[in-house]
């Protein structure tokens, strides 16, 4: 049941994002893209509670572990960088407005 | 801490990724969309950080097992590594930037499902039962976070090389690749479907099947791509990576990385619509390749076999340009690859202060990912206001006086609108013909990425200006200043 409502979240969520950026500006492509890019490395969230979490006494613990920390590595890459560097280019665009 | 706490905060960062991304679809809103939407990420792992316990996975609470020293380690290590790449970037590199954050971003997705995976599968009992007995939804998804993560791994390492000229920019067409690449993508799905679904004790063994097939699949399926398709590709790469997410949400039975995963995956396929309408041809056409690349010439005509060519140098240029009283410039790859920005824009300030109208047109799918030339032209602080969209200046060209292309191609190529057997007929394309006088910015006489001749070159307004973009325009902006 758990299950079956998490793919109703998932449809919904999909028609949502459809709705929401249905009329892109060409100038906004790039910062969209990364933006969306970084909100991506939401999956930092699992790569948290992996780490966290894990079987005791299994052999798989330490594999498990190791990986969960790599993933908290990677999915933070993901998210500082993109988010900065689309915070980088979006001032670009907002420091010309000034003038 | 009440055990509903932490959820309740979960679905405040939904909220906030959803308000994040709307914003970010203005040009008003989207740098405090950003912020928003950083700030939702910033509460989602300060929440999953200090609740530990309080998330139940499948009804059990598992004990702690790494230290929060190795936790803030690597999550110092991770910040540290993308706080220099996003500081350290030159705006040209963008493209590659965007492939390889999205590339790491799909492989956290599939550690993650592997982490679950092996943590579960190796526990107690050496047998996949476990995996069954999680549920064939979870199954599933861990099966497809591994393979669209890992595809979105290796394929957008596949595109940052040919982004960045490290692997050829032109479609290498393997022999026999479409069954490859079915074979792949069959295989993997095997593997993934063996591995989950089926009580045996290889689960590992086809796991790594699974991971093999989808990293293979992801380098193949990229590989036989021209270097100019590579907006569609970086997009749609976008896209998987948040379907990874989400995938990897279904796994943990956290719903806020099913709706962030699921809304990137949105964004990402709506912009790779967008640049396949620009460039008039179906995802499935782009897909499956062979068309195009840096330097590709199509077979039977000799695209490089030009007559009548008339070239200008950088004084008869600035003379073109001084008795202009409107300009458009359309910048391409071209620019972007010669730095030439910076210049364009210092060209486009000393014609205006000569009281002529200065425009520049851009076109969806110029440059490697989608706008990237409206990136490059922010950076050299040209007005927003002077970048128009293909479908608001097509109208104009006929009463401009001179276009000035920067190193684009098949963009301003009147062959898709007046030869009906050209390869790119039917693709949107600036009517650069039609302006009074039109200068051509250009290395040589080289094709684009289409490998087709462009018959503009011959035609009576052309003047080709042979020469690095940057150069040239510096050239004309000394010309200019001295007359």
């Amino acid at each position: 049941m758990i299950l079956l409502l998490m793919l109703f979240v998932f449809v919904l969520a999909i028609f949502a994002g459809n709705e929401l950026i249905s009329k892109v500006p060409p100038t906004l492509h790039t910062p969209l893209m990364s933006g969306a890019n970084a909100i991506s490395g939401i999956t930092i969230v699992g790569a948290l509670m992996c780490a966290q979490f894990g079987d005791e006494g299994g052999v798989g613990e330490s594999i498990a572990t190791v990986l969960g920390v790599c993933a908290i590595v990677f999915a933070t890459i993901n998210v500082v960088g993109g988010f900065m560097v689309t915070d980088r280019m979006l001032s670009m665009f907002a420091s010309k407005k000034k003038k | 801490m009440d055990t509903s706490l932490p959820q309740l905060l979960y679905l405040l960062a939904t909220a906030l990724f959803i308000l994040g991304i709307k914003r970010l679809s203005k040009v008003k809103t989207a740098r405090s969309g950003n912020g928003l939407a950083a700030l939702g990420m910033l509460l989602a792992i300060v929440v999953t950080l200090a609740a530990p316990g309080a998330v139940e996975i499948e009804g059990v609470l598992r004990p702690i097992k790494l230290s929060w020293q190795m936790i803030l380690v690597g999550l110092a290590i991770g910040a540290g590594i993308g706080a220099l790449m996003a500081k350290r970037i030159q705006m040209t590199g963008m493209p590659e930037l965007v492939a390889l954050l999205n590339g790491v971003g799909g492989l956290a997705s599939t550690f993650v499902a592997l982490s679950e995976f092996w943590g579960r599968d190796f526990g107690a009992d050496v047998t996949s039962q476990n995996v069954i007995l999680g549920g064939s939804v979870w199954a599933v998804a861990i099966i497809l976070s591994v393979m669209v993560g890992t595809i979105t791994f290796t394929g957008s390492l596949m595109a940052m090389g040919k982004l960045s000229g490290k692997i050829s920019g032109n479609p290498v067409v393997l022999p026999g690749r479409h069954i490859l690449v079915a074979g792949l993508l069959f295989g993997g799905l095997a593997c993934g479907y063996l591995a989950g679904f089926d009580a045996n004790n290889n689960a590992d063994v086809l796991m790594y099947g699974l991971i093999g097939c989808a990293a293979l699949f992801g380098i193949v399926s990229v590989l036989p791509i021209g270097g100019a398709d590579m907006p569609v590709v970086v997009s749609l790469l976008n896209s998987y990576s948040g379907i990874a997410a989400s995938m990897a949400g279904f796994v943990i039975g956290n719903p806020l990385l099913i709706v962030a995963g699921a809304l990137v995956g949105a964004a990402g396929m709506i912009l790779t619509v967008i640049m396949c309408k620009a460039m008039n041809r179906s995802l499935l056409h782009v897909l499956i390749g062979g068309f195009g690349g840096d330097t590709a010439s199509v077979g039977g005509t000799d695209a490089t076999d030009y007559e009548g060519i008339k070239s200008a140098g950088p004084e008869e240029a600035a003379m073109i340009l001084e008795s202009a009283t409107s300009v458009i410039f359309i910048p391409g790859y071209g620019m972007a690859v010669a730095q030439a920005q910076h210049v364009v824009k210092e060209l486009g300030v000393e014609l205006e202060k000569r009281d002529v109208t200065v425009r520049y047109a851009i076109h969806p799918v110029a440059g490697r990912m989608p706008g990237h030339m409206n990136v490059l032209l922010a950076e050299a602080d040209v007005p927003y206001e002077q970048l128009w969209e293909l479908e608001r200046i097509n109208a104009d060209f006929k009463t401009t006086d001179v276009t000035v292309i920067i190193g684009a191609n098949d963009v301003v190529n009147p062959d898709a609108i007046d030869n009906p057997q050209s390869p790119i007929a039917g693709m949107p394309i600036l009517h650069s013909h039609e302006s009074g006088t039109v200068l051509m910015i250009k290395r040589s006489l080289s094709p684009g990425y289409a490998g087709i001749k462009n018959p503009l070159f011959e035609r009576d307004n052309c003047y080709m200006c042979f020469g690095d973009g940057k150069e040239f325009l510096s050239e004309i902006l000394t010309e200019l200043k001295e007359g």
